[in-house]
């Protein structure tokens, strides 16, 4: 596929950008590997840029997608259903003990009592981390997670790396991401194999005694609900 | 199937690339890819969220590792639109309608989004089905590899662990992803050692939780 479409007019540029999605679909062609990775950004549009216009532009002519419907799926999940929301779960079980309770119970619902719809949400269930149970979430298959709390899941936890390493080697996943786990403490992987989905409540860190429940949801990072680190005073992640 | 989507417990795939201040989409394509695929699977067509997981892992194997995740969906997407009949292939060449052909009707209008991101898509199903195991019971995972789609990993298969609860019913991806019906069934949460499957480098205080339906499992 031409790198450079500038000389190429709209009729070109569809026929080449989607000649080049069915050569995807047919195989792989020499030559024709991406280099895009989690943290490479392309400075020219990117073939997969140019295949997608294409594919959206048809679909769009056939009348069967809005783009302002697209647009708005874009935004809600960048801006509306994130990290952010299972924080403000985490820490309102942290100051409310019976929210707590049900939360642990059946997540699902008490989820709802904060405003968060289900979706993936469905069956969620809140794993609790202890000064004896450390939980970690994964998905080997694939990357099953619980978008109405979490958003999007990252890249890394889509990666190969975590999802063949985190059930074989736990301890050594979490020492990856700074967290070490005393060997009398009790890992517990949650593979998630089916539709249920695993939100982990992270312990209360130490000192946090005096804050209110605003400030709390601020140190909650998205890493700490999957497992693969722990709440402190100081956020070290902001998740966006 | 025996896929390289089915990753636990291999090893060697290199660190894990943690990213701070991660975006929902890195590039603009990620989230048109994303978009498009949740409106066109609001369609009735020959797929369900478990033909969707097969069709990613049918990919080839190079091409499962070489590609992103969502270039992996966009490749579904351009196969599926076509076997949905949304678009022929003489289209997806073209890139444009076939002359004449009719409009078609818009799958998701703008102020229908939210309450489709809303939607409440269980795979719980509320039928009667008696449970074959119950809480606290000792069980083993079958040794079975099927070709075609399955959620029972690799590396626990032949394995026994203790059933923890048991979480009611659901639908059988392996028989929902083929389109041969849901063969509703329960569901439990399987608790195995990380030493029964990993052996003596495993941690004693180590385990992993498996969802596992009935027709996973064999009592021990």
């Amino acid at each position: 596929m031409a790198k450079s479409q500038d000389s190429v007019g709209r009729r070109g540029f569809l026929k080449t950008a989607a000649t080049g999605a069915a050569g995807l679909v047919a195989g792989a062609k020499p030559g024709d590997v991406h280099a895009h990775q989690a943290a490479d950004h392309q400075a020219v549009p990117s073939d997969l840029t140019l295949r997608v216009k294409a594919l959206e532009s048809l679909l769009v002519d056939k009348g069967l997608v809005d783009r302002a419907a697209l647009d708005r799926i874009v935004d809600t999940f960048e801006t509306k259903i994130g990290p952010r929301n299972g924080a403000r779960v985490v820490a309102r079980a942290w100051v409310d003990p019976a929210y707590k309770k049900r939360l642990l119970a059946e997540a699902s619902t008490a989820m709802e009592e904060l405003g968060y719809h289900r979706h993936q949400g469905e069956d969620i269930i809140a794993l609790e981390n202890t000064a004896k149970i450390h939980n970690l979430v994964v998905c080997t298959l694939c990357s099953c997670y619980p978008w109405p709390l979490l958003g999007l899941p990252p890249v890394w936890y889509k990666s190969a790396p975590y999802r063949s390493r985190a059930v074989i080697d736990p301890r050594g996943v979490l020492k990856e991401f700074g967290v070490d786990i005393d060997a009398d403490v009790e890992v517990r992987v949650w593979d998630s194999t089916a539709e249920i989905r695993y939100i982990v409540l992270p312990e209360r860190p130490a000192g946090s005694e005096r804050l209110n429940e605003e400030a709390l949801a601020a140190l909650v990072t998205r890493d700490s609900m999957i497992g693969t680190a722990k709440v402190t005073l100081d956020v070290a992640e902001v998740p966006a | 199937m025996n896929g390289v989507h089915d990753m636990g417990g291999m090893q060697d795939m290199g660190p894990i690339r943690h990213e701070r201040h991660e975006p929902a989409f890195h590039e603009p394509w990620e989230g048109r890819v994303y978009a498009l695929s949740r409106v066109l699977r609001t369609r009735r067509g020959p797929w369900n969220l478990d033909a969707f997981r097969h069709a990613i892992e049918s990919l080839p194997p190079v091409d499962y590792l070489r590609m992103s995740y969502y270039e992996r969906w966009f490749t579904w997407m351009l196969t599926t639109v076509v076997a949905a009949g949304d678009v022929t292939q003489a289209e997806i060449e073209s890139g444009s309608p076939a002359a004449g052909s009719p409009r078609k009707a818009v799958l998701v209008a703008p102020e229908a989004v939210s309450s489709m991101v809303d939607r409440r898509a269980s795979a719980r199903r509320d039928v009667a089905a008696a449970p074959r195991f119950k809480s606290g019971q000792r069980v083993r995972a079958r040794n079975i590899h099927p070709s075609g789609h399955t959620r029972l990993p690799r590396y626990v298969r032949g394995k026994s662990g203790v059933v923890v609860v048991d979480r009611g019913v659901f639908l059988f991806p392996d028989t929902n992803a083929h389109l041969r019906g849901e063969k509703p069934q329960h569901l439990y949460s399987v608790r195995f050692a990380a030493r029964e499957i990993w052996g003596e480098q495993a941690s004693q205080r180590d385990f992993i939780h498996l969802d596992m339906w009935d027709d996973y499992l064999l009592p021990v």
